[in-house]
């Protein structure tokens, strides 16, 4: 682990005082100034990416649970190439990009290699985005969660082909517009790939967001105390692809979490066994409204039929998952 | 160790002689007897420690062996075909990266027409893509090939390919010295990896290239298989001192000295136009041929050598490249770059057909007697061509070549 450099600290005011109050167990990881800084500044990202904040705090995190033994296996697409324009890296681990739609087997065989090096202590993670991840990626990341192989995967999702300019993946949501859906992604079409994990019986699943960094450094943790296939789908708004504000990245992705949109949930064993509920739940039109990208729904005329098709699939986000406070585990 | 064996048999045997440290396999026809083997070995422990890993495709195994080898891991796998070309974007990162995977390639057609039999489509598809090219002749040097890829591999950070003849080879019983352990072990060191992905130093590997470094970054490439031409004799040279026989190296000439006609060829067939130059020099006809081992890097100045003294060079393919002919003969071409001399391509053997020393003979009297043209495809029936090519003409629908050669062929027996 390089701790050479003293990180920056960009996060002061409450945030940074409440972690003061904190046993240092307890503190983010990223409240620690000699934290690993997996991703260090400088990278290309765009203001306020949501993908950029989500690997570091998770690679962080995961250096954390490991005594910093991580290597990453990166799969093509905006984490990849903004963090390593040649000759530059912000990597500050082992780090392996090979292609678009083999990070998983890329992660397997790494974790191949260090079993048969007798080398259980260096741990293992694969990481891409959605289109990375749902799409090209699907049939190693199968085959890789089939065989139980030992590595931790992230999945980084903000809903599109952002890289090469916002175009839909199989993770777009319904009525969203991207380069290649100028009238809105078509409803019906798609996948949740946490269930699709869930239904492989890997340990571990969970999702998580941007909005939920504590929780989603205790499921780094959480997965990180685990052998086999585990799988992290993160909700990682993107400024660009989505047209928010680049200072609203989490505040979105905390608008998709409180209208019942985006679950957040852990899974063990293919069984749910944990749910975030939702505190003062929103209609989805809160959450529509501030993205660009939806804002065909609102005007020339406001497009009440698709925003309720919307609020419906939230509503049974809600009743399936048991997001409802009063109905959480 | 002799014995009476198949050839994929030898080939796993030695594979697990050299020490992989993970195996990633996916079958596919005519590799599977490899890779079955390499299971075996690895489940009763006799190779140990080492991680053989079921995958779900080839593009998945080729991509599981450049993590382990990133890793440090000495990695291997084995192909044919259609297996080949569905992990063709691995293999380019593979040699991209400078990761020196071993693989086998149980040569074989690639479709459609679909077919499981043998010739060189599949990886003479793959010249460009940086991986060093070894094409073994029979089924000694298919084994003894393994333990030099490796060698060459790891010296030189760069990925090898096996070449062997599917079924012809991969499913043909012979009497084999398969390299044993301990002399393995005495020729192979460990694996010392150039680049690793090690928490006590970590390094990004597969960082983006821009136009400002690219061209570098892809010249080196070029310069470690440049190195290669001279790596392959050594690395052979050492093989033969170790195991006392001739396996590998660059090219193989028999009877070349005073030959004025020359057969240029690769893989099996090596053998049997040798048969054939025998019996044509019984003769009294002047003929040789060359064996080409490493295709690529080609060896230029080896190949120039043996056949610049010749009148005539016969390059027989098994297969070719559409549109234009040749693909080895393209390479030949290049060798003699400023030399005149008769160039026949002959494309033989495609799909399994059978290459008969009969046809052979009739093929070399012809070249002699000054009736070979420059491209020919041997044994062809052109009768059936004919009569497709005239449906076509004759009929918009006329529906799906292959299926109605197939019923002319049936119609004609
Ligand atoms: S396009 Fe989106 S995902 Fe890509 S760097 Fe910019 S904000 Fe991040």
């Amino acid at each position: 682990m390089s701790g050479a450099r003293q990180v920056k600290f960009y996060q002061v005011g409450s945030l940074a005082a409440g972690n003061r109050l904190l046993a240092p167990a307890l503190r983010s990881g990223q409240a620690d100034p000699d934290r690993s800084n997996a991703l260090t500044c400088g990278h290309r990202a765009c203001q306020g990416c949501g993908e950029a904040l989500g690997a570091r705090y998770v690679l962080d995190a995961a250096q954390r649970a490991s005594g910093g033994k991580v290597i990453a296996v990166n799969a093509t697409g905006c984490l990849e190439v903004f963090s390593t324009p040649y000759p530059e890296t912000s990597w500050q681990l082992p780090w392996l990009h090979s292609l678009f739609g083999n990070a998983p087997a890329v992660a397997a065989g790494v974790a191949a290699a260090l079993r048969a090096q007798g080398r259980t202590d260096v741990r293992v993670i694969g990481q891409g985005g959605d289109g990375g991840t749902v799409d090209i990626g699907l049939g190693c990341l199968s085959g890789m969660f089939e065989r139980d192989d030992d590595v931790l995967y992230v999945c980084y999702d903000n809903e599109a082909y952002m890289n090469t300019g916002v175009q839909r993946s199989g993770a777009t949501p319904p009525a969203a517009r991207t380069a290649t859906t100028q009238t809105g992604a078509p409803f019906g079409q798609g996948k949740s790939l946490p269930l699709i994990a869930m239904a492989h019986g890997i340990p571990y699943v969970a999702t998580a967001t941007v909005a939920g960094l504590r929780d989603l450094e205790a499921k780094v943790h959480r997965a990180m105390g685990m052998r086999g296939a585990r799988y992290l789908h993160v909700l990682v708004p993107c400024p660009l692809g989505w047209g928010t504000a680049s200072h609203d990245t989490v505040r979105v992705a905390r608008l998709a979490e409180r209208c019942g949109l985006f679950p957040v949930f852990e899974a063990v064993d293919g069984e749910v066994t944990d749910v975030t509920p939702i505190r003062r739940r929103i209609p989805v039109e809160e959450y529509l409204r501030p993205q660009k990208r939806y804002a065909h729904l609102f005007e020339p005329e406001v497009r009440t039929d698709v925003i309720a098709r919307l609020q419906r699939a939230a509503d049974r986000n809600v009743a399936r998952f048991g997001l409802a406070e009063e109905e959480a585990p | 160790m002799w014995k009476q064996t198949e050839g994929s048999r030898a080939v796993a045997e030695t594979v697990a002689h050299c020490r992989p440290e993970v195996i990633a396999a996916y079958p596919i026809s005519p590799q599977t007897h490899i890779v079955e083997e390499l299971s075996r070995l690895v489940r009763s422990g006799t190779l140990d420690p080492c991680e053989y890993v079921n995958v779900e495709s080839e593009f998945a195994a080729m991509s599981m062996c450049i993590g382990a080898s990133a890793a440090g891991a000495r990695a291997y796998t084995a192909t044919a075909s259609q297996g080949l070309l569905y992990m063709v974007e691995a293999l380019y990162n593979a040699s991209g990266l400078g990761l020196p995977v071993v693989m086998t390639v149980a040569n074989r057609a690639i479709g459609a027409p679909i077919n499981i039999w043998n010739d060189h489509s599949d990886s003479m598809s793959q010249r460009d893509s940086g991986w060093i090219q070894l094409y073994a002749r029979d089924n000694q040097e298919a084994a003894d090939l393994h333990p030099q890829a490796f060698r060459l591999a790891e010296e030189l950070s760069l990925p090898v390919m096996v070449c062997m003849d599917g079924f012809v080879l991969t499913h043909a019983w012979e009497r084999i010295d398969v390299p044993d352990q301990e002399r393995v072990d005495a020729f192979l060191p460990p694996f010392e990896p150039r680049q690793v992905l090690d928490p006590a130093e970590p390094v990004s590997i597969g960082a983006m290239v821009g136009p400002d470094a690219f061209t570098e970054v892809r010249y080196l490439a070029h310069a470690k298989q440049t190195q290669a031409l001279e790596a392959i004799p050594r690395v052979s040279a050492e093989f033969g001192e170790v195991f006392g026989r001739v396996s590998g190296g660059l090219v193989h000439p028999y009877a070349c000295e005073d030959a004025d006609t020359v057969v240029v060829s690769l893989g099996s067939v090596c053998g049997t136009v040798c048969d054939v130059v025998d019996e044509m020099r019984e003769r009294g006809v002047r003929i040789g041929a060359l064996a080409v081992t490493s295709f690529r890097p080609f060896p230029l100045e080896e190949v120039r050598a043996v056949l610049g003294g010749a009148r005539r060079v016969v390059v027989l393919e098994r297969a070719f490249s559409v549109g234009v002919g040749g693909i080895v003969s393209a390479n030949v071409r290049t060798a003699l770059s400023g030399i005149r001399l008769d160039g026949h391509t002959v494309v033989a053997g495609l799909g399994g057909r059978a290459i008969t020393k009969a046809s052979l003979h009739r093929l070399f009297d012809d070249a002699l007697a000054g009736r070979l043209g420059e491209l020919t495809f041997l044994d062809l029936d052109t009768g059936l061509v004919e009569r497709e090519l005239a449906r076509m003409a004759r009929t918009r629908r006329s529906g799906p070549s292959a299926e109605n050669i197939l019923r002319d062929v049936g119609s004609n027996r």
